[in-house]
């Protein structure tokens, strides 16, 4: 029998390392399952997942809305652009109305750090976070290191470095926490307007100089620059990012030899990574795309039908 | 360790009885060629190589061996408050049109196999399902029948017949065993009422 320690899925900082373990080797099944012609199982029917999403998404939605109808959940979907939220709903209500028509489980994604918890606070459902503010994405972290897992059989003693706007990336802190539970050496590099104040409380290796943080490294997690940071001056030109800390030929060179790039998407081919990069022969891109889906749904499966404690 | 009592079926017994249900299997299938023998996991999966082997041995055919876990297919996912842990199903090759012989260690309430039937129809139309057991101890739940039955065991419903097997435990034997469920009813509901918690305000 296997069990998560939570019946929800917030971040991944504090989650165990069984836990995790639990939840590649359960993904590990899923693999499979979207390699079959019939690629539909019915372990969740009769489940009902809302996928809450007050931020735009397309690849989180998307990956979820097809884990869950793998799995033969019924899915809504709820936009912040065609719903009451336009009329002035409070979260609150709006979920507590949602919850009212007997919703299973919620994945949901918020501009806001915490709404994920305040969620568990006011609904029974199984909470699945999707992204919240610059606080975790824990599914996309999950799939990272999947992948990783599968290209190598472990993830301890490996050397990953995490590049691109450390202060603001939900999906680096996730990478972070997990990276770190399973033992793997963790270096971030970023410019020193996007590392956040006190960043070595994360213990891990900082770097404001690409070249050092990718020295010996084994996988490069690039991260999409968000080209609105600009205009807000964190860095002042798209060229001058390129030239510091886009991910091109040349500094793979560093790397160790089997070595690995990733990218969670969407790119911005040219900025933070080169197109020759993105489609070489060591880039799990795509790969990672697929994983996603495993991952959300082994998630799903494994947090399904929990109930509170004692009741 | 069961007790020399307990002991319902030695290697001996079960070389014997997976030779006998491999010998019906090709009697029943002259068409050697059309067989296919899917495993249930974890037991059933040994059991499926094993009279694969002795396919092998009498008639020279390989046949192909796949393995399945039932888990995603269970009627009881939810009603428990464990997950089971999903394991890996590998069918390597095409059902269509084959005659697929589904292998389980025992055959008890019979909806493991419902939920293999299930699982298998979603990965084609075979021209015919046959399961095979090696122990059938009674107690079906729902109209389902083995075609190949080792040997049958009558028991009791607070029993447990346990297979061990060499892949595994080092050591082929089957046996009785009691189930104890006091102990650890006890300890379930003590940490019930230590984890009622009230939360939500």
């Amino acid at each position: 029998m296997g069990n998560l320690q939570s019946r929800h899925l917030l971040g991944l900082e504090g989650v165990s390392q069984e836990d995790i373990m639990l939840i590649l080797k359960t993904t590990d099944s899923f693999r499979e399952v979207i390699e079959r012609t019939i690629k539909k199982v019915p372990t969740l029917r009769g489940i009902t997942v809302l996928n809450l999403f007050y931020e735009p998404s397309t690849r989180t939605r998307i990956s979820f809305e097809l884990a869950e109808k793998r799995l033969s959940a019924d899915t809504i979907n709820f936009s912040t652009s065609t719903s009451s939220v336009k009329k002035g709903e409070s979260l609150r209500d709006t979920v507590q109305n949602i919850e009212a028509m007997k919703i299973d489980m919620v994945v949901v994604r918020h501009s806001s750090t915490g709404v994920p918890y305040y969620l568990t606070q006011c609904m029974d459902a199984n909470i699945i976070n999707a992204g919240d503010g610059a606080h975790e994405h824990p599914t996309q972290a999950l799939l990272d290191l999947y992948t990783i897992w599968k290209k190598y059989g472990k993830l301890d003693g490996l050397r990953v470095v995490l590049v691109g706007d450390v202060k603001h990336s939900r999906v680096i802190r996730s990478n972070i926490w997990g990276l770190k539970t399973m033992g793997a050496s963790v270096a971030l590099c970023g410019p020193a307007t996007l590392l956040p104040y006190e960043v070595e409380e994360f213990g891990c290796d900082v770097y404001t100089n690409i070249d050092e943080a990718l020295d010996g490294a084994d996988v490069v997690n690039v991260m999409r620059i968000q080209l609105e940071r600009q205009q807000l001056g964190m860095f002042p030109s798209r060229r001058e990012y390129t030239n510091l800390f886009g991910i091109n030929k040349e500094r793979l060179k560093l790397l160790n030899k089997n070595y690995t790039i990733m990218h969670p998407g969407p790119m911005n081919r040219g900025v933070e990574i080169t197109s020759e990069v993105a489609d070489g022969k060591h880039s799990v891109i795509l790969e990672q795309v697929t994983n996603g889906q495993a991952v959300r749904m082994a998630v799903l499966y494994l947090l399904s039908g929990r109930k509170e404690e004692g009741e | 360790m069961p007790k020399k009592t307990d002991i319902v079926l030695d290697e001996k017994k079960i070389n014997r009885a997976l030779t006998r249900i491999a010998h019906e299997i090709l009697e029943h299938n002259p068409d050697f060629n059309s067989l296919v023998i899917i495993g249930i996991i974890t037991r059933g999966a040994f059991l499926a190589q094993r009279i694969a082997a002795i396919i092998e041995q009498l008639e020279g055919v390989k046949v192909p061996v796949g393995l399945m876990d039932i888990g995603l297919y269970r009627d009881d996912v939810h009603s428990k408050l464990d997950q089971p842990v999903v394991e890996r199903t590998e069918i390597l090759f095409d059902i269509v049109d084959r005659n697929v012989i589904l292998v389980d260690d025992v055959l008890f309430t019979g909806r493991t196999v419902r939920a293999a039937l299930d699982q298998i129809v979603d990965f084609g139309r075979p021209r015919t399902i046959q399961l095979a057991v090696l122990i059938d101890r009674g107690f079906r739940e729902l109209p389902i029948r083995a075609d190949y039955v080792g040997v049958n065991i009558p028991t009791s419903k607070d029993e447990q017949v346990i297979l061990n097997v060499k892949e595994k435990e080092g050591i082929d034997q089957v046996y009785i065993q009691r189930k104890n469920n006091k102990p650890d009813a006890q300890k379930k509901s003590s940490l019930k009422t230590s984890l009622k918690k009230t939360k939500r305000g």
